[in-house]
């Protein structure tokens, strides 16, 4: 087939398979009568017009930058981690076990243990999948969306029967001591002229996930490890021609996908809730798939896909308020993108590719 | 536990294979033609509400169905086209799938009924009335047989037994006809089927067409015969628990039968008793939710035999030139 340039490839295809997927939304809009144009509006006002809103967008988009990156440092290597959901599930139970369990004096001390812990956790949960895959070739896709719902299972006994305080009704954690709470962006940014931000939960762990972006970009392309895990996924046989171990490759490409999906549990438990709950994750992890497709599995990508996530989800909450449009315009809007950027992407590729060869031919 | 109970649980555990066997079977028809279906979930789901929908609307189950199978032979179609016409992923194609039918039946559900995401409640004609076999009445005193007979086999809805005949149907189809052939070795090496001159496109879309239809069949049972109407998200995950019973059958139909019937049983168990008491050691129903996870991840590791997928399954055919 005929090759695109590059910017075409990365920039020109994911564009348009967005406009699809907006064009075919505006349809659903308009379907279920009401007009696209003014729910756009609303979006926007709601997200992005008022501080409130861009705090909102950022804490949603944080945690789709660390599903995200799971998603697309696990495609580098050619597997497709399903299991983001459940393995951020995990990372926030790291996260409560270090900020219930043990005295912190400093907020910032706090933030990297349970940052480590929450990556632990999470990569942990990622082993067992990686490792069956990796040594006994079971199918990555079917165990990881099978511990998707052991980890849901064992959450919810660990919240009901464990951790959650007596005499609480809903099943949660206690929660966590005052010193463990992170900074939001009101208490970094607001001022007494200017209240910034005001009671959105938007918080230090963003700066966490652009850290983890610009990380990921080095081991992708800077490292001996990220040559490997990008070697495996371009051949296998070639890798292990160039004395690359698949097993090994595989298992540590997944342990490091697990590890970022965990971190969002830092988000959710530690910077929102400031307790663990049973539904924090909220198919975050999930959304990381359509970000990492979106974002075209590079980090800068994957982050401003997963602004554009944060934005349509915030965007979404506002919708929801203001008209009879559900929340669940967002799932659909997800879908079509995970459909186009992901599925069909051949469909908008090829008439591209003839296009572009068309105009070679021509000069 | 006493016999009455037994059957009751066992009576259950029918109600609740049933779904599962049809998607199953559904995911039996598409990966063996070589197309990894991960959307059960999706078309279950989008059948489950288009069924309710009509249903209640026309008070008519039959209409209900109808429209649960179109729907969710269409969802089946994009599938084909993505990842047949297309040559997509496979994979990520179901996960949309399974997304789309999330939100749509959501915001239809809130567009046409305004109840949250939920049908109104099916009455009468709207649901699948239970049937009655021959003789049950007359049967049922009979000690031992009588009841498994009264209370077991007879007394379901039509789609329940419909299910069942769909197994010994399913495996004459793949094993004793002659598309059931090309279909399976359109699964194993397409490569072989092309060149006999039979068209790899047009077989793989039948496979995903009947996929679709029997997805259709058990969300439709879902809404209007386990339950009266549908509620968001109400497959709960019965897609991924077919998929699950389909490895665990190791792709044969007989093998689905059973599978369902266990993962099944374990649900009626989980659904009746909330903590199990083992003198001293109690199952928390945590345990028993995950337990046809664990088994199939038991599976997957080969432990228990090892699963063989059908060859070409998730590749996209080329033909080469």
């Amino acid at each position: 087939m005929d090759k695109l340039p590059p910017w075409a490839d990365a920039v020109l295809v994911p564009l348009i398979s967005l406009l699809l997927a907006a064009a075919l939304s505006a349809l659903v809009i308009l379907g279920i009568g009401e007009n696209p144009v003014e729910a756009f509006r609303l979006m926007v006002e709601g997200a992005l017009l008022r501080s409130a809103g861009w705090g909102y967008t950022l804490y949603y988009a944080t945690n789709f930058i660390f599903t995200g990156l799971a998603v697309a440092v696990a495609f580098h290597a050619r597997l497709f981690n399903i299991g983001g959901e459940g393995q951020a599930m995990i990372g926030g139970l790291g996260v409560a076990v270090i900020c219930l369990y043990l005295p912190w004096p400093h907020w910032t001390l706090a933030l990297v243990a349970a940052s480590a812990s929450a990556a632990v956790f999470g990569a942990a949960w990622a082993f067992i999948p990686a490792y069956l895959q990796a040594r006994r070739g079971s199918h990555i896709v079917i165990t990881t969306i099978m511990f998707n719902f052991i980890a849901a299972a064992l959450l919810n006994y660990l919240l009901v029967n464990v951790m959650k305080p007596p005499g609480q009704q809903d099943p949660a954690t206690a929660v966590f001591p005052a010193s463990t709470h992170l900074p939001t962006f009101q208490d970094m940014f607001a001022t007494e002229a200017m209240p910034l931000f005001r009671g959105s939960p938007g918080n230090v762990t963003f700066f966490l996930a652009i850290a983890a972006c610009v990380l990921v970009w080095l081991l992708i392309w800077r490292t001996r490890l990220g040559y490997e895990i990008r070697a495996l996924g371009h051949s296998e046989s070639a890798a292990r021609y160039a004395g690359i171990s698949p097993v090994r490759t595989i298992v540590v490409a997944m342990l490091i996908s697990g590890g970022l999906a965990g971190l969002m549990g830092v988000n959710t438990a530690m910077g929102e809730a400031e307790r663990l709950t049973m539904n924090a994750t909220e198919g975050a992890g999930f959304i990381g798939i359509a970000v990492a497709l979106m974002g075209r599995n590079h980090p800068m990508g994957v982050f401003l896909a997963a602004i554009l996530f944060g934005f349509l989800y915030q965007g979404g909450a506002e919708l929801a308020l203001w008209t009879n449009i559900p929340r669940e315009l967002i799932v659909v809007i997800q879908a079509l993108v995970i459909l186009f950027t992901g599925a069909l992407d051949n469909m908008v590729r090829a008439p591209l590719a003839r296009l572009f060869a068309a105009r070679r031919r021509a000069t | 536990m006493d016999y009455a109970t037994l059957l009751q649980v066992l009576d259950s555990t029918v109600r609740l294979a049933t779904p599962l066997l049809l998607a199953c079977l559904a995911g039996l028809f598409s990966e063996r033609a070589g197309v990894i279906d991960i959307g059960l979930e999706g078309k279950m789901l989008i059948a489950a509400f288009f069924s309710a929908a009509i249903a209640a609307a026309t008070g008519s189950v039959w209409l209900g169905l109808l429209a649960g199978l179109v729907s969710s032979v269409i969802l089946s179609l994009v599938h084909g086209l993505a990842s047949i016409t297309f040559r997509g992923n496979q994979l990520i194609s179901g996960v949309a799938i399974n997304f789309l039918a999330a939100g749509l039946t959501v915001l239809i559900a809130q567009d046409w009924f305004g109840q949250g995401g939920r049908t109104p409640s099916l009455v009468g004609g709207g649901r699948w009335g239970d049937i009655t076999l021959p003789f049950a009445e007359t049967l049922a005193p009979v000690p031992i047989l009588g009841p498994f007979y009264a209370e077991l086999l007879s007394g379901h809805s039509i789609l329940v037994y419909v299910g069942l005949l769909m197994v010994p149907l399913t495996w004459w189809v793949l094993f004793r006809t002659r598309f059931g052939l090309r279909l399976r070795a359109v699964g194993e090496a397409p490569e072989a089927v092309d060149t006999a001159g039979v068209s790899v496109t047009g077989l793989r879309y039948a496979a995903v067409a009947i996929c679709g239809l029997l997805c259709g069949l058990a969300g439709s049972y879902l809404a209007t015969g386990l339950q009266a109407g549908f509620v968001r998200e109400m497959t709960a995950g019965r897609g991924y628990i077919a998929l699950a019973a389909l490895i665990f059958a190791k792709w044969r139909p007989w093998h689905a039968l059973g599978a369902c019937l266990l993962f099944g049983l374990l649900q009626a168990v989980a659904l009746r008793y909330q903590n199990i008491d083992l003198g001293g050691l109690t199952i928390p129903v945590q345990l028993m939710d995950a337990l046809p996870y664990i088994l199939t991840v038991v599976i997957l590791a080969g432990f228990v035999g090892k699963a063989i997928p059908p060859r070409a399954g998730g590749e996209p055919y080329v033909k080469e030139r």
